[in-house]
């Protein structure tokens, strides 16, 4: 399967097949060791230039990436023992979002994954990430069962929004999602939540409240997508690097803002170029954090966690 | 020479936003487009007398109709938006704001307070979706907050007239993070075992929606408001479906389970009463007599 590029990494990609045309075709020139070398060289320089200046809207593009490492990849890699747990106990269960037990460092753990799928069948049957009501219900449930069993919870983001659909509403989004912030300020275990994709409004922030709230560095979380604000200002979807730039939702960003605690580098060039580096670097992360956060008597953590949400927001007195 | 000759018209910049019921001696109905005289709807509480659909009512109209005279005490009313992102648009959100301000006459989109109910006194916000149609910036998740600040340090009920038109993009995430501060204060609401009613009104959606507007002890809305989570115009372009009639209206999202009571206009301040008073084991006063009823 070809590998999803974009625009701004052309460049790169002529210089690697350039570099891979001359592996190729050896030739009898007795500087073709040294030119690899050259070439080599301004590639790795190339690459840094344009990845570690990435726009806004670039980022956007690397979170929305086919081959981006997804919750279960995370799950299957850093975690053990895993046992998924299906189903929200009223209506059905929701495939864009897994929730399951296992084992973290040894320790026992309850995660809440928000999952897409990597190609079009599986992104059907996940429904690209956007979950119904029972999909946050179900991350409520296992969440009030975490709690029963002092259990932390670690909560991986990634979904385009909730869905907007027939259904949904029917079934009650506002509602589900208001429920999910609302009680998650009352549950009793650790919280500890990373972007690991898209970050889109009240769907992310449906199982988003949480003690700890990490990023990746080519993820993004906002209120909107780029594309719907610059079609609600602009009346125009294809202003959307513009808007990606004015909402502020990078890593960077939200850090700057203190929404978030923490940014997670990612391999040059995104997760998806270097899925192991991904995960160990959010192994890292969860390995301090979980420790940090257990250590914690109940009452602290849940006024901090109020304190926290308590102080968001820019005004004039 | 023509016999009838083109009047030259100029075009005149309307002083009212349009969903707004002109101050002028007539006034249309903003659903089955009837005009009737400005003194009756207003009499009618904005209420169409032709089809009884209820108009989008201001902050003050609003106070108006629901506190007892003389009661209400406006807090905070100077709290405004900052403009946190430095958000870059064709107009900056300063002045974005600065023209709601003047053309509403609001500081931002919320008015709190205290005030009495039939005699219960009581922690109030009152959405007004003439300001960004009541989105929900820093400013009005914080004023929301305080009502249910003010509620458990008084020990009074809350009641939230609640508004939005979608979300306050000039504000980014800080717009959704406001979600979780105020629905974090409606926990605290309960464990404290203070009753809070919403009174959800057209339209009602959104980020209001997903957050305090949907986690009221018993929550109240009145007939035919649009109430959602999505848009029906991004569901329309999500599903390419028409959807079916009266699809996210009080009447159905009460059918579907999500709404306690619907209550006609003139009813809704005798039905708050009546559901704050049993929930905290109080007599209703009795209602004032137009006479005495002089703010």
């Amino acid at each position: 399967m070809a590998v999803q590029t974009f625009d701004f990494e052309r460049p790169i990609l002529e210089l690697e097949d350039k570099i891979e045309t001359f592996r190729n075709e050896p030739d009898d020139d007795p500087n073709a060791g040294k030119n690899l070398r050259r070439l080599e060289k301004e590639l790795a320089d190339l690459k840094t230039k344009v990845y570690s200046n990435l726009t806004p809207m670039q980022r956007v593009l690397l979170a929305r990436h086919m081959m981006r490492p997804r919750s279960l990849d995370y799950i299957q890699t850093i975690f053990t023992d895993w046992v998924e747990i299906k189903g929200d106990r009223n209506f059905r269960d929701d495939p864009a979002l897994v929730t399951g037990l296992a084992r973290f460092d040894g320790k026992p753990v309850a995660i809440v994954g928000q999952q897409k799928g990597k190609d079009t069948n599986e992104n059907v049957h996940r429904n690209f990430g956007m979950m119904h009501p029972e999909g946050y219900r179900k991350a409520m449930r296992l969440i009030r069962l975490a709690e029963r069993f002092q259990l932390p919870v670690v909560i991986l983001i990634d979904t385009p929004g909730a869905y907007p659909g027939i259904g949904a509403e029917e079934r009650g989004q506002a509602e589900a999602i208001a429920r999910n912030i609302m009680e998650m300020f009352t549950i009793r275990v650790p919280l500890i939540g990373a972007v690991i994709g898209e970050g889109a409004s009240g769907g992310a922030l449906g199982v988003g409240v949480v003690d700890y709230m990490m990023m990746f560095e080519n993820s993004w979380y906002c209120v909107i997508s780029p594309e719907g604000c610059a079609a609600i200002l602009w009346r125009d979807a294809a202003m959307a690097p513009s808007a990606a730039d004015a909402l502020k939702l990078t890593a960077t960003d939200l850090l700057e803002l203190q929404v978030i605690d923490e940014s997670l580098p990612e391999p040059l060039g995104g997760a998806h170029r270097d899925p192991k580096a991904a995960m160990e670097t959010l192994r890292q992360a969860l390995l301090r954090q979980l420790k940090r956060l257990s250590a914690k008597s109940v009452d602290k953590l849940l006024k901090e966690r109020q304190a926290k949400y308590r102080a968001m927001g820019v005004y004039a007195e | 020479m023509a016999w009838f000759k083109k009047q030259q018209f100029t075009a005149l910049r309307a002083t009212t936003p349009r969903d707004r019921v002109p101050d002028g001696l007539c006034a249309k109905c903003a659903h089955c487009g009837s005009i009737v005289l400005s003194r009756d709807m207003e009499e009618n509480l904005l209420v169409c007398p032709k089809c009884g659909r209820h108009q989008r009512m201001n902050a003050a109209q609003r106070i108006e109709q629901l506190v007892d005279p003389g009661t209400f005490v406006e807090t905070h009313a100077t709290l405004a938006s900052k403009d946190p992102l430095k958000f870059k648009d064709v107009r900056s959100y300063p002045e974005q704001i600065r023209r709601y301000q003047k053309r509403s006459g609001l500081v931002e989109a919320v008015i709190t307070g205290r005030g009495k109910i039939s005699g219960i006194d009581t922690s109030l916000g009152f959405m007004d979706s003439n300001f960004i149609m009541a989105s929900m910036g820093s400013v009005v998740g914080e004023k929301v907050t305080r009502v249910f600040e003010s509620a458990i340090e008084n020990r009074i009920p809350a009641v939230v007239v609640c508004a939005a038109g979608g979300a306050r993009m000039q504000e980014g995430i800080l717009s959704l993070m406001q979600m979780a501060k105020t629905s974090s204060l409606v926990a605290k609401m309960r464990e404290a075992g203070i009753p809070y009613v919403p009174v959800l009104t057209d339209p009602c959606g959104a980020g209001v929606a997903a957050s305090f507007a949907s986690l009221g002890d018993v929550i109240i809305a009145e007939p035919e408001a649009l109430i959602y989570f999505a848009g029906p115009r991004v569901i329309e372009q999500t599903i390419r479906q028409v959807l079916p009639k009266g699809f996210q209206r009080s009447e159905f999202v009460q059918e579907h389970g999500f709404i306690d009571v619907i209550v006609q206009r003139a009813d809704l301040k005798s039905t708050l009463a009546n559901i704050l008073a049993i929930l905290t084991h109080q007599e209703v006063a009795p209602a004032p007599s137009a006479s005495e009823a002089v703010g």
